[in-house]
């Protein structure tokens, strides 16, 4: 099993046709991935590399049976390009553009919420997600990865998620789905609804979580943990040394007025029973010894 | 983006948000000239991006030309807090009955706008915060909801202002919230907001942030870029677009993606180093990326070593190795590298890289390896 994506998931890219969609759609395509559609207005009709292209999603999910997006559109036709998703009827939206404003992402999180509450949105600024064997939906590096299970991975970082998902493959420790939800503001997807989902898949057995400094969801996901998690989980934390008041980086990483420290969102984590590697290999490690304790 | 106090009153002023006269001048004379044109008693404000400046000797009210001149004086090119006055700001001097906190800011949590409004303005928030809590009336709105005009007034009768400023607070805060949804703002914040003696209500401060992702849609936004508070380095890298944060170690850190650099930067403090930087050069590594950030951190005086940490994803070993080898070829480096080469094709990226090595030029297989190295080679703990 995995969670969110699978097999019969079918995806309709929005930025088909642009360079990078274009790139990413194909590449997840050879990866195995139901590439079943594109979007842009101006192109309908026509095909990427036989991947058909229509004018809206709507239509693509008509004449396709689309269950899933990805976004590729840059940055300022994002908020529209995500409602154009839910309300052309698919399950799950994942925007990979980075750059979109926070107060469209905190926009459309709360338009979601309230009028599409069964659609799901993964980022906007993540890699997207990955089932192993099954499905590459975004840019996540599709070989580095062992099918299988038995770990979950959700990470709020692109490289350490790579550099997660390749020690376990150098461990031969496989992965039912490897979820990146990005490191903006708002994002669509937390830690707790990956772990909730994680906790309910029966062949995932462990999780990896790799959080950083900014905001406060390593705490809240570590109260999850301790309150509705029957499976181990083990948990990296980047950033322990940036200095207050500077983004590193990701929109969201950022240490403001003494919170979201790296130390504190650790301690909240060992608080609640995660094992926590103070490195990313050392992380790989602690997991290699859940994965051996297992049954 | 941080704005100077007198950028986010001209801002404030487009969303008709009272606030004092006042002009923005970089010399003593344009000082004295502006105080005379305002007329006395006028304040004379710091403009600095970081908070305290009271404090450091930041503000003064002057009552003639002769305060004016000395107060301007003794404040342009004060350093307060690492930060070098440059610009001050001239102000009609205003009645104070009350002071008032204001703000408006994201509740990551709750995914939600945040606004706070407080009877005890003046003083810090967080310090508020951490004292009297009951102090700081909260309202959550929903930003596809918006706020409306009741649900403000309900939020600033629960704070306890006095009466009189009841109806010119309610105006300002329907205002300040068009400025924070309307002006993609990360925080707007008015400390003090005051009631004077006649009753009316203004904004006597500005802190105002705007968010970077959101100039495509503002493009007067692009002015305050030049205002930013930059070291040298940190100018340098901003000029070639790369993602930098100067720190004060002896380890120059390069790597790809946010979350890696990030922990690229822990993993030489944990193995006793000092970082000098924080550098993400994106996921691509190509040679010209590689050359400008091998450049920005080559001119920082107290770099000692260069810790180059690579993980290739889509982006194979091959095309990592010989980005490094041609901007090897462009620029003159002064301190040794080391790098760590991982992920796709990591083996043929090495095998590029190999009659490269040298003292100068060394590479380890893993991060805790070659952070090691570094910081050996920086001159250690």
């Amino acid at each position: 099993m995995s969670i969110f994506v699978d097999d019969t998931t079918k995806v309709v890219y929005q930025g088909l046709t642009g360079s990078q969609g274009r790139f990413y759609g194909l590449l997840n395509r050879d990866y195995g991935t139901q590439v079943v559609a594109g979007t842009n207005p101006k192109k309908a009709g026509t095909d990427v590399d036989g991947i058909p292209v229509f004018a809206s999603v709507k239509e693509a999910v008509a004449e396709t049976g689309a269950t899933a997006s990805c976004i590729f559109i840059p940055a300022p036709g994002v908020r529209d390009a995500v409602i154009e998703a839910a309300e052309g009827g698919v399950e799950l939206i994942v925007c990979i553009t980075e750059g979109v404003p926070a107060h469209d992402e905190a926009w459309f999180f709360n338009k979601l919420r309230r009028d599409h509450p069964g659609v799901r949105l993964l980022g906007p600024n993540c890699p997207g997600l990955i089932s192993p064997g099954k499905a590459n939906v975004g840019i996540t590096a599709g070989h580095i990865a062992k099918a299988g299970g038995p770990v979950g991975i959700v990470s709020r970082s692109g490289t350490l998620t790579y550099q997660a998902l390749y020690e376990l493959k150098q461990q031969d420790i496989g992965v039912t789905t490897c979820v990146g939800i990005g490191g903006d503001p708002v994002p669509g997807t937390s830690f707790i609804d990956c772990l909730a989902a994680f906790e309910a898949d029966p062949e995932t057995r462990a999780v990896m979580m790799i959080g950083e400094i900014g905001g406060s969801a390593e705490e809240e996901a570590a109260e999850f943990v301790a309150s509705s998690m029957s499976k181990p989980v083990v948990a990296y934390v980047a950033g322990v040394t940036a200095p207050p008041g500077k983004k590193m980086g990701h929109a969201g990483a950022i240490v403001s007025g003494g919170k979201g420290t790296a130390a504190a969102k650790m301690d909240a984590l060992r608080e609640a029973g995660v094992k926590v590697g103070l490195n990313p290999t050392e992380a790989g490690e602690l997991m290699v010894e859940v994965v051996a304790a297992l049954d | 983006m941080d704005l100077l106090e007198y950028q986010g009153k001209q801002l404030f002023a487009t969303y008709g948000i009272p606030v004092s006269p006042g002009e923005a001048v970089t010399t003593v004379d344009d000082a004295v000239a502006a105080a005379e044109r305002l007329g006395y008693p006028v304040v004379v404000k710091a403009q600095v991006h970081v908070g305290g400046r009271g404090k450091a000797g930041g503000v003064k009210l002057a009552s003639d030309a002769a305060e004016a001149r000395t107060h301007a004086g003794n404040i342009l090119g004060l350093d307060i807090k690492g930060h070098v006055v440059r610009t001050v700001w001239i102000e009609k001097e205003s009645d104070i009955a009350a002071e008032y906190y204001a703000s408006f800011t994201l509740d990551r949590s709750a995914k939600k706008y945040l606004g706070m409004l407080s009877s005890q303005g003046g003083v810090e928030i967080e310090q508020v915060a951490a004292e009297s809590p009951e102090a700081i009336s909260r309202i959550h709105i929903d930003p596809v909801e918006g706020l409306s005009e009741d649900a403000c007034r309900g939020w600033v009768e629960a704070a306890g202002l006095a009466p009189e400023a009841t109806g010119g607070a309610v105006e300002i805060l329907m205002k300040l919230y068009r400025a924070y949804t309307e002006g993609d703002a990360d925080l707007v914040e008015i400390n003090p907001l005051i009631l004077t003696p006649e009753g009316r209500v203004h904004a006597l401060d500005a802190k105002v942030s705007l968010d970077d992702n959101a100039v495509f849609r503002h493009p007067d936004y692009e002015q305050y870029d030049a205002t930013q508070p930059r070291d040298e380095r940190e100018q340098a890298a901003h000029d070639k677009g790369l993602q930098y944060v100067g720190l004060d170690g002896t380890v120059g850190i390069i790597a790809n993606g946010a979350g890696l650099a990030m922990s690229t930067v822990d993993i030489v403090s944990q193995v006793g180093g000092a970082p000098a930087n924080f550098l993400d050069i994106g996921g691509g590594a190509n040679a010209e990326v590689m050359a400008g950030a091998l450049e920005v951190i080559n001119n920082d005086p107290l770099v000692r070593s260069i810790f180059i940490n690579i993980f290739g994803g889509i982006t194979k070993g091959e095309e990592v190795a010989n980005g490094i080898v041609q901007a090897l070829g462009r620029v003159s480096i002064s301190s040794p590298i080391v790098i760590r080469l991982d992920g796709t094709n990591a083996e043929e990226g090495r095998a590029i890289l190999e009659p490269h090595l040298s003292d100068a030029l060394r590479m380890q297989p893993t991060m805790i390896d070659a952070a090691r190295t570094a910081v050996e080679l920086a001159g250690g703990r």
